[in-house]
C-alpha cells in the first residue's frame, strides 16, 4: 500500500464532451472515514465525476487520486480498491440474496477459503438473514437496496461510492440504511455520496454542491445553512400567494417565497418577524402561525444559484431578492 | 376578528428567542383555521381496495377512508410502493376499485366516470406530451381533447401559457424544452378545461430544485383560485407545503390531518446535538435517562425526549453530561420536528402492533 491521507483528491478535476464542459475544474478532498456528498440537480455533473473518480472516464484536465492511487494513470489500483452502488443497483432477480452474495464475491476474487465467512458477515451486517433463500425479486425495494449495498462492499473497499443510491425507500428504512453506512465510516470507510434530493445530504458530514459542472459551495451542511443571509420564518395564513404580495412590499423582507400551503419570508432579524405578522393581520389575511425554521439545503442551494443569475430571468416563487445590508 | 394581536406588539423590544417557536400576538386567531373549506367535499373516499391480480398477497390498497374539502391542498405522502399512483388512478377514474367506493365533486368514480373526467385534470407519473408538437400546439391538442368551446378556446391557452409563464416558448416543441417546463406544459395541458380537481402524481420527482420550488408557487396560485389539489409525494418534506396530508405506507393511510396536527400528536421532542468528539457524544446521548431514541444525521445527533415540557430539563441533563465528560458542545437546541418525524413514528408504531 502506498501512503496517503485523503481517501479522495481532485484538483482542477474537468471532462469535456465536445463543445459541452460536463466538469469544470474541480476541487474537493474527502478525509478518510469520512462521508462526503455531493449535491446538485440533474445534469450538474455528479455522475461524471463519479466515474473518473472510479477511474471509468479519463479527464480532460486536472487530476485526482482515489486511495493514493491515480484515476488516469492507475485506474485498475483503483478498481481494485472501490465499491460502487448505483440507483439501478445491478442484482440478479433469479438469483436468492446468498447467490447474488457469492456471485459478487466470486467477480470480485475474494480467495475461496474467505469466500463463505465474508458472505455470513455481510448477511449478518445488512439484516437479511431471514430472507438468505429468498429470490431477489421477491424483496422490497428497501432489502434490494440493502443487498446492493452488501454486493458493492463483499470485497472490503477502503472508499465506496454511492450514486443516487439512497432516494425512493420510506424514511425508517432510510435511516437505517444510513446506519449500516455510517457503521461502515466508523470502520475507516470513505463515502462518496450523491443525490437531487437536498434533504439527503443533511446525513454527510462535508457537502459539495453542484451546479452547471461548477462546485459551488464545499463545506458541513450546517456551515452552509449558517451562511444564508438573514431569518427564515414560515408563515401559514390564508391566501398565500396575495399574501406573499403583500410581504414583498414590506421594507423588512428580504425574500419571499410560496411554498404551497405556507409562504417563507426571509428577514433580517427575527424580531421583524411580529411586525409583518402585524401588517398582514390590518390587511385582512387571517394568520395560523408562524415560527422561525432552520433553512434547508434546498433552501441554501436555490439561494446560490440565485446570486448567480441575479441579473438573469426571474423565478416566480422567488420573486424578490433585496439586499440585506 | 378579535386583536389578539394587540397584546404580541407591545411586547419587550429586547425579546429576541433566538429558538422560538411561535409569536404570542396571534393566539386569540386560531378559531376559524380554514374559512375557505366551507365548500362542498370535493374528493371522497371510502373502505377503498385495490388488489393486483399478479401480486402475491398484500393488496396495493388496503381499505384507506379520506375526504378533502373543496379549495384545499391535499397532499399524498408515501415512499414508493406505497400505493400513492394506485389511490389517484382510481380516483381519475383510469382503474377500477376491487372494494370500496371513490367520489369527485360527488360523483361516483365507478359509475359516472364521464362526469369525472369533465371536472378533473390529472397529471399521472409519465405524463404524455407530445414532443414533436410545439408548447401552443399542445394546449390546442388538449383543449380539443377536453372539448373547450371554440369561442373560448384562445382565451384559455393564453391564460395558461401565462400562468406557467411559457409564453416566450409557445413555439418551442415539447420534445426540447427543460424537465421543469415539460412539467409545467403538463399542469397547463391538465388545466386547460378549467377542472375543479386537480389530481397530480409526483409532479416534483425529478425535477431540480429551482422548478421544485416554482411549482409549488403555481400550485399554491392554483388553490387560491378555489381548485382543489391532490399532489402525491415520495418527499417528506413537501408534506409540510400542504393543507392537509395523508401518510400512506403499505397500502395503509397511517393518519391524516393539518401538517401541525399530525405533528402536535406526537409523543416527544427532538432535541439536536453536536459535540466532539464524536464517539463520546454518542456514548453520552445513548446512556442518558431522558433519552428515548436517537439517530445521526451527519456529524449531529437527533436526540427523541418526551414531550410535556420536559425537554429543557433532558437538555439541561446533556448539558451538564457533556461538560462532566469535558465534549466541546457545539449544539445543543430543541430542533423542530419534521413529517419526517412523524412518518417514521408511525410506522414504528404500525411495525409493533404487527
Amino acid at each position: 500500500m502506498n501512503e496517503y491521507t485523503n481517501a479522495v483528491e481532485a484538483k482542477g478535476l474537468t471532462k469535456r464532451f465536445g463543445k459541452f464542459t460536463a466538469v469544470d475544474s474541480v476541487d474537493f478532498t474527502i478525509p478518510r472515514g469520512e462521508i462526503f456528498g455531493l449535491l446538485g440537480p440533474n445534469g450538474a455533473g455528479k455522475t461524471t465525476t463519479i466515474r473518473m473518480l472510479c477511474g471509468l472516464l479519463l479527464p480532460d484536465a486536472g487530476s485526482a487520486t482515489v486511495q493514493g492511487f491515480d484515476v488516469a494513470s492507475q485506474p485498475e489500483e483503483v478498481k481494485q480498491r472501490i465499491g460502487y452502488m448505483s440507483q439501478k443497483f445491478s442484482l440478479y432477480n433469479d438469483l436468492t440474496v446468498l447467490e447474488n452474495i457469492r456471485f459478487y464475491a466470486e467477480i470480485y476474487g475474494l480467495p475461496a477459503e474467505r469466500r463463505a465467512t465474508r458472505v455470513e458477515e455481510l448477511i449478518e451486517m445488512a439484516g437479511l438473514k431471514d430472507f438468505k433463500h429468498e429470490p431477489t425479486h421477491t424483496l422490497s425495494g428497501a432489502w434490494r437496496q440493502r443487498l446492493a449495498l452488501a454486493c458493492a462492499i463483499v470485497h472490503n473497499p477502503p472508499m465506496l461510492f454511492l450514486d443516487e443510491a439512497t432516494a425512493g425507500v420510506d424514511p425508517v428504512s432510510r435511516r437505517e440504511f444510513w446506519d449500516l453506512i455510517y457503521a461502515l465510516a466508523g470502520e475507516g470507510v470513505s463515502v462518496l455520496t450523491t443525490t437531487h434530493y437536498m434533504d439527503e445530504a443533511d446525513y454527510c458530514n462535508t457537502i459539495g454542491m453542484m451546479y452547471q459542472a461548477e462546485l459551488i459551495a464545499l463545506a458541513s451542511p450546517d456551515e452552509i445553512k449558517d451562511e444564508l443571509p438573514g431569518v427564515l420564518v414560515q408563515v401559514d395564513c390564508e391566501r398565500p400567494v396575495e399574501a406573499s404580495e403583500i410581504l414583498q412590499g414590506l421594507p423588512e423582507v428580504h425574500n419571499v417565497a410560496v411554498h404551497g400551503a405556507q409562504v417563507h419570508v426571509t428577514l433580517k432579524h427575527e424580531w421583524q418577524a411580529r411586525k409583518i405578522g402585524t401588517a398582514l393581520t390590518y390587511a385582512g389575511f387571517a394568520v395560523h402561525s408562524m415560527e422561525t425554521i432552520q433553512p434547508s439545503l434546498e433552501d441554501a442551494f436555490i439561494s446560490m444559484v440565485m446570486q448567480r443569475q441575479s441579473r438573469a430571468t426571474q423565478v416566480p416563487g422567488q420573486p424578490q431578492n433585496r439586499s440585506i445590508a | 376578528m378579535s386583536h389578539g394581536l394587540v397584546t404580541g406588539v407591545m411586547l419587550g423590544r429586547g425579546e429576541h428567542h433566538l429558538f422560538a417557536r411561535e409569536w404570542g400576538w396571534y393566539s386569540g386567531d386560531m378559531t376559524d383555521k380554514t374559512p375557505e373549506s366551507a365548500m362542498d367535499t370535493a374528493i371522497k373516499v371510502e373502505g377503498l381496495v385495490k388488489r393486483y391480480r399478479t401480486q402475491n398477497g398484500a393488496a396495493a390498497i388496503r381499505e384507506i377512508d379520506f375526504e378533502i374539502p373543496g379549495g384545499s391542498l391535499f397532499g399524498l405522502v408515501g415512499p414508493d410502493g406505497a400505493g400513492k399512483t394506485t389511490a389517484l388512478r382510481i380516483l381519475s377514474s383510469v382503474m377500477e376499485p376491487s372494494d370500496g367506493k371513490a367520489w369527485i365533486a360527488g360523483f361516483d368514480t365507478h359509475s359516472r366516470p364521464e362526469e369525472v373526467r369533465k371536472r378533473i385534470g390529472y397529471m399521472p407519473q409519465n405524463f404524455s406530451l407530445y414532443p414533436d408538437l410545439s408548447v401552443r400546439e399542445n394546449l390546442n391538442f388538449f383543449a380539443d381533447i377536453q372539448q373547450v368551446p371554440a369561442g373560448d378556446k384562445k382565451a384559455r391557452i393564453a391564460e395558461m401559457l401565462a400562468f406557467t409563464r411559457l409564453e416566450d416558448f409557445e413555439s418551442r416543441r415539447a420534445g426540447k424544452l427543460s424537465g421543469g417546463m415539460k412539467k409545467k406544459l403538463a399542469l397547463a395541458c391538465d388545466m386547460i378545461h378549467d377542472p375543479q380537481v386537480l389530481i397530480l402524481d409526483e409532479p416534483s420527482t425529478g425535477v431540480d430544485p429551482v422548478s421544485r420550488r416554482e411549482l409549488w408557487a403555481l400550485l399554491a396560485r392554483v388553490v387560491q383560485e378555489g381548485v382543489t389539489v391532490l399532489v402525491s409525494t415520495p418527499y417528506m418534506d413537501e408534506a409540510e407545503r400542504c393543507r392537509q396530508v395523508g401518510m400512506l405506507y403499505q397500502g395503509k393511510l397511517l393518519t391524516t390531518g393539518t401538517p401541525e396536527e399530525i405533528i402536535d400528536a406526537l409523543p416527544f421532542e427532538i432535541v439536536e446535538v453536536k459535540a466532539r468528539p464524536r464517539k463520546l457524544m454518542r456514548q453520552v446521548v445513548a446512556d442518558c435517562g431522558e433519552v428515548h431514541d436517537w439517530h445521526p444525521v451527519g456529524d449531529r445527533l437527533r436526540v427523541l425526549v418526551s414531550g410535556n415540557g420536559n425537554t429543557s430539563r433532558a437538555m439541561d441533563t446533556l448539558a451538564r453530561q457533556f461538560y462532566a465528560n469535558r465534549l466541546d458542545v457545539v449544539i445543543l437546541r430543541q430542533a423542530r420536528r419534521t413529517m419526517e418525524d412523524a412518518f417514521v413514528h408511525l410506522v414504528k408504531a404500525q411495525r409493533a402492533q404487527a
